[in-house]
């Protein structure tokens, strides 16, 4: 049997809702239709009354949750597309966000959001915003990359008694393949290295991990051994995992799919900076998506985004100085 | 409404002497309809109140204390010096923190109506309280007609006191009446004098009865004329005179006091002595917390998440 990272996501909910009777999932078209990418097939008949259709309000769904996890439920709230959270934006960063620290009440809520480029996604479709919301105190945002971290990484969000944005990425929904789900796994808040090398450090999360992992191999016929660090979680971000391979390569490269202004390839950047400087033998390098709002045509798309092809000339050019 | 009109008048003495951080925001002339929503609310409801239901709180059962502490920034009170003023409430007890965001708490009392569903709970009402300038957001929409599809029992009770700030209704919103947007949601709707407390009672009091019998959202809309800045740094100058002078300008604590005369539910006698009760619970809560130590920045635990251990800690240099 093989499971799809979107399996993996509804497996983890299937999970959260048979193992706790405070899980409920609120959200668009996510009842008797399983939701526009089918992240909750047939959980609303195998778990009546639990899986929920919401008007298309996303601030007011947002505001359910809040007022639910009050009340000691652990909602899943489930954005159709991460671009449309932004009409949810203030019940997230000022509700949400600030409820515990206002009122020492836990605000258990998950917030999934289907995110990221595909092609012929467009403008409205394809955004990556894990920045903004990492930006607000009293988030956790996390960026699975692997089907085995789509899994474990929603349950223990839906554990948490925080609110947590969970970045999914929607190229990877249908991409990625696991022969089965895993029993144990790294927690929240620590990175992983997706694969060890002397030469140079890639750090980078979600689907770009795969663009890296690519480009490496491309390298590695070249002669050179990169290590990528794929971060899981952006807030918190594990800073220590980053500086320890900095110090073994000596050369970083952040790459993210996200608008290049800010962010966390320029969080990570700054820290190294600030804190490691001395590992550095070169000026640390970043790549981002262009400043532009995403494109429609898979030409322009592919020529937006970083790719495994744009990630590998990065990582030579900074491998050469 | 007497101890609010009361305590609110503590706190702009308090504003005017330099003792308050931050603005202090009266509910002067709203304390019948808000004194309504709190007394027809039983303990274990919701209420979500905003900035002038000093007497809708406490009739709904916060302390003083909850209140002076807040605005002193005691960090013994609810809210620990990390948020002021209006801005306080006890989530468990039902009793929900307004952020600034106008009509954003709506949403958030349907979660706890919502969730009590679930849980099976039956009979709770929520209120929500509005003012005519958060009818124009769409933080009220959404959660108004979220309401209506779930068939909440929520009450929203929106205090049309005719300015929001500084600005008129007039440029607030076209409808003749507030009320009738109920219809287009397919909620049942009141318009109601809010300066009259026998009829805010009534009225109030009966959305509530209905919203708890299962009939579904109610939107309660008073008219009624604030008779008070925006907030104690407001001299309030834009008001129409003509406004004031109307019935819809009649204060209505003047008019309860009548009322209770006319019917002989109490002497003048009494209410002197009520108001002399109220001034002396007023003045020991605030020399109390004035003696309360201030919060203290090195005690601070400057953490916004509860999952300490996933804080971020790197971004805080010592």
């Amino acid at each position: 049997m093989s499971l799809t990272y979107i399996d993996a996501i509804r497996e983890a909910q299937a999970h959260a809702l048979r193992d706790d009777p405070r899980v409920f999932i609120y959200g668009q078209d996510v009842g008797a239709f399983g939701g526009a990418f089918k992240a909750t097939k047939n959980l609303a008949k195998e778990f009546p009354g639990r899986v929920l259709d919401s008007p298309i309000s996303e601030d007011a769904m947002v505001g359910l949750a809040v007022g639910a996890a009050i009340e000691g439920l652990r909602p899943i709230i489930e954005m159709q597309f991460a671009d449309f959270s932004t009409v949810g934006f203030n019940q997230i960063v000022n509700q949400a966000a600030t409820l515990f620290w206002r009122t020492n009440v836990p605000c258990p809520i998950t917030v999934r959001l289907p995110f990221g480029g595909t092609s012929g996604g467009g403008p409205f479709h394809s955004q990556c915003i894990e920045t903004i919301y990492a930006h607000y105190p009293g988030l956790i945002v996390l960026t699975p990359a692997t089907v085995e971290d789509a899994y474990s990484m929603l349950l223990e969000a839906v554990a948490l008694d925080d609110p947590v944005i969970f970045c999914e990425h929607k190229f990877l929904y249908r991409h990625l393949k696991a022969e089965k789900l895993p029993s144990e796994a790294l927690p929240i808040g620590k990175a992983r290295i997706a694969r060890e090398g002397r030469d140079l450090t890639i750090v980078t999360y979600s689907a770009m991990v795969h663009e890296a992992l690519e480009a490496a191999t491309e390298l590695s016929a070249e002669g050179w051994e990169i290590e990528i660090v794929d971060l899981r979680s952006v807030k918190p971000l594990d800073t220590d995992t980053v500086m320890a391979s900095v110090a073994r390569t000596g050369k970083l490269l952040c790459v993210g799919e996200a608008w290049p202004w800010g962010g966390v390839t320029a969080e990570v950047i700054a820290r190294v900076a600030s804190e490691g400087y001395g590992l550095l033998d070169a000026p640390p390098q970043r790549l981002n998506a262009k400043d532009t709002p995403v494109p429609y045509h898979p030409n322009l798309w592919t020529a937006h985004r970083p790719t495994a092809r744009a990630v590998a000339a990065a990582a030579r050019k900074l491998l050469r100085t | 409404m007497l101890l609010a009109r009361l305590l609110d008048d503590k706190f702009a003495a308090l504003y005017r002497a330099g003792k308050i951080h931050g603005g202090v925001f009266l509910a002067r002339g709203q304390e019948a309809l808000s004194a309504s929503i709190g007394v027809s609310l039983k303990k274990t409801d919701v209420f979500a109140p905003l900035i002038r239901d000093t007497a809708g709180r406490l009739a709904f059962g916060e302390p003083v204390l909850d209140a002076v502490r807040t605005y002193l920034g005691s960090p013994l009170g609810p809210m620990r010096g990390r948020d002021g003023n209006v801005h306080r409430g006890r989530p468990q007890e039902g009793y929900l923190p307004m952020i600034s965001h106008l009509g954003a708490m709506i949403s958030v009392v349907n979660g706890v109506l919502f969730a009590r569903r679930l849980k099976k709970i039956s009979g709770t009402v929520g209120a929500a309280c509005i003012g005519d300038g958060a009818t124009s957001t769409g933080a009220f929409h959404e959660a108004l007609n979220q309401a209506a599809v779930e068939k909440l029992p929520l009450v929203l009770v929106v205090a049309n006191n005719q300015y929001a700030y500084s600005t008129p209704t007039s440029f607030q919103f076209a409808c003749e009446n507030l009320a009738d947007k109920a219809a287009g949601y397919g909620v049942e709707s009141y318009s109601i004098d809010g300066t009259d407390l026998s009829v805010c009672l009534k009225m109030v009091g009966d959305a509530v009865a209905k919203a708890r019998a299962g009939d579904g959202p109610q939107l309660i809309v008073a008219k009624l004329l604030r008779l008070c800045g925006h907030g104690e740094h407001d001299d309030a100058s834009y008001l129409d005179p003509q406004l004031k002078s109307s019935p819809l300008g009649r204060d209505c604590l003047k008019v309860a006091e009548e009322f209770l005369l006319q019917n002989k539910f109490a002497d003048a006698a009494q209410i002197a002595v009520w108001r002399s009760e109220s001034i002396r619970e007023i003045e020991e809560a605030v020399a109390k917390v004035q003696r309360e130590p201030a919060p203290n920045p090195f005690a601070e635990n400057w953490t916004a998440i509860s999952s300490e251990h996933l804080s971020e800690t790197h971004t805080n240099h010592e």
